[in-house]
């Protein structure tokens, strides 16, 4: 017999936790086992509700103003009191940063197994969940298996999608545990200084890599990403080298899905793939025909920024504001 | 102080080193550096020698090979017991090759220490450790007593280059070689009952795009075939706009 069973979904960030649980929902139902999500907060009932349409047949909720904002001892000691009085066989935690950390502290506590920034989860032939994660930089795609239980995944922000909207509506259940008092202190918050929406979240990214060697020329992805409604990215060395971005995609930056990609003077790395890799359609505009990124590309074209990104900008001005 | 680098110098090692070395050229502590490796580290141990770290151990054991960030981490934590007591551990936010950043956490889980990951920014002050954390949407200062765990990111610093004088002086320095049964550890307990995990296998990546060049007589006439081959994805337009 197993005493572990069904499958949880947290996040302190709430659209991951949607996202999460959309495909803990698929994998419960080829399962036949229940979802649960967790909801940590303050004054967080509508949170709850939410996650209850989204998914969810439970909802565990703990409302405590010492949970207002994310600390990770009282959040940790919330999930392991929760762990070990229900033993859910699979965990999965939203991979913000302190969501990690809060997932390999959790699964160290548990003595079990964490696989970190799953970018697929699937069942085998005997339906054992099984994780698939980027390894080596963007060389490998492991296949990876949990040897004891509970399993505990993260999950990267847009790697899985919401379900649509339900009537079926599942179970709020109001608990109280006791909190760890917090080893760190909170002095400060400041928000970065991005530009409009993040990157992540981005339909369109206009990404600029090394292939722009003056900062004035950024103003040519500015003015492409503004005729389309995009966001502007950049590749490691701009935000690294010289930062001209504070962020920047790729394996160790931003993973990004947009519909559209357009890669200007980016030479195509495997670490800058691996943060690409999932858009819907990738174009690439480059000098040097030979450049990586044009084995990843459905659109290339080999030619100058300076010269292409003005004649694309006019195109795409006239073809977008008949 | 003491400074961990799991397995390799990777970059994000390389930082946490050099934030150590900074610290210690500011406040006169000792630097120690401790490494799990499966393989020989001789050249990455002297590296972080060179570039200045008092003392390093390195826990070298062929059983190391494949072990999980669970077990590592335990091993980390049996060879820091040892040392005794210590201010901070520095580590990378995660390493290289698996990019899996848990065994600072379960690091600092093991030894019960406060744990600030993401830092950007180390301040030591008294017996307080002062961390500005990016967490990519925002900046956060983070305070804890010290002894803690930080990891770093790769913003943080440029790691130094050691000098030619540097590096011969490194090979004065003590290297301390373990293996797992020094610490305590069989053979049969990392085989088996510790590894929470298993790698089934491990996959090229398909990578299955188009791969149309675009070409025409000019950069406008180019422009115009992209915009056309994109508006019949349906990734631009649909009246949006």
């Amino acid at each position: 017999m197993n005493e572990y069973k069904g499958i949880w979904a947290f996040s302190e960030d709430h659209s991951l936790l949607l996202e999460i649980l959309g495909k803990g929902r698929e994998i419960a139902d080829k399962l036949e086992t229940e979802v649960t999500a967790i909801v940590l907060g303050h004054n967080v009932k509508e949170k709850a509700e939410e996650a209850a349409t989204y998914g969810a047949d439970k909802v565990y909720l703990i409302d405590n103003p010492l949970l207002e904002s994310f600390q990770s001892e009282r959040y940790l000691s919330a999930l392991t009191s929760l762990t070990f009085r229900y033993k859910p066989e699979t965990f999965l935690i939203g991979s913000t940063k302190d969501g990690k950390a809060l997932a390999a502290r959790l699964a160290t506590r548990l003595n079990t197994g964490c696989i970190t920034d799953c970018i697929q989860l699937e069942l085998t032939d005997e339906k054992k969940l099984v994780a698939k994660k980027i390894v080596y930089g963007g060389k490998g795609i492991a296949t990876i298996l949990w040897q004891v239980k509970p399993q505990i995944a993260t999950i990267p922000l847009r790697t899985f999608t919401k379900l649509e909207f339900r009537e079926k509506k599942g179970q709020i259940i109001q608990l109280d545990v006791e909190l760890e008092e917090p080893k760190t202190r909170r002095l400060t918050v400041r928000p970065l200084e991005v530009s409009r929406i993040r990157v992540e979240e981005a339909e369109i990214i206009v990404s600029c890599g090394r292939g722009f060697e003056k900062k004035e020329d950024l103003a040519l992805a500015e003015e492409l990403a503004k005729v389309l409604n995009a966001q502007v990215g950049c590749s490691r060395p701009l935000a690294e080298d010289r930062k001209w971005f504070t962020e920047w995609i790729g394996l160790s930056g931003h993973k990004v899905k947009p519909k559209l990609y357009i890669a200007l003077g980016i030479s195509g790395v495997i670490q800058h793939v691996a943060g690409i890799r999932d858009s819907k359609v990738i174009v690439a505009i480059n000098k040097d025909e030979n450049a990586p990124i044009f084995e990843i590309a459905d659109y290339a074209i080999v030619g100058d920024i300076h010269e292409i990104v003005p004649a694309l900008i006019k195109a795409f001005q006239k073809c977008l504001q008949k | 102080m003491t400074e961990e680098a799991p397995r390799k110098i990777s970059d994000f090692d390389k930082n946490a080193l050099e934030e150590a070395i900074r610290i210690k050229e500011c406040l006169g502590c000792e630097v120690v550096t401790v490494t799990v490796t499966a393989e020989e580290a001789k050249t990455t141990v002297k590296e972080a020698l060179a570039m200045g770290a008092d003392r390093a151990y390195v826990i070298k054991d062929p059983k190391i090979a494949g072990i999980d960030t669970l077990t590592t981490a335990k091993i980390l934590a049996e060879a820091i017991k040892r040392l005794g007591a210590f201010d901070l551990i520095l580590c990378g936010e995660a390493s290289i090759d698996s990019f899996s950043g848990q065994v600072a956490a379960r690091l600092a889980e093991i030894l019960g220490i406060p744990l600030l990951t993401s830092a950007n920014k180390v301040i030591v002050k008294d017996s307080d450790i002062i961390v500005e954390r990016n967490l990519s949407s925002r900046y956060e200062t983070v305070k804890a007593k010290m002894p803690a765990l930080v990891s770093v990111t790769w913003g943080i610093n440029q790691p130094r280059i050691p000098s030619l004088m540097a590096i011969m002086k490194a090979s004065k320095k003590e290297i301390v070689e373990w293996n797992i049964e020094d610490l305590g550890f069989t053979s049969e307990k990392l085989e088996s009952s510790d590894m929470t995990i298993e790698i089934l296998d491990v996959s090229v990546p398909k990578i299955e795009r188009k791969k149309r060049k675009l070409e025409g007589e000019n950069a406008a006439e180019t422009a115009e075939k992209l915009v056309k081959a994109l508006i019949q994805e349906g990734v631009i337009g649909g009246g949006d706009f």
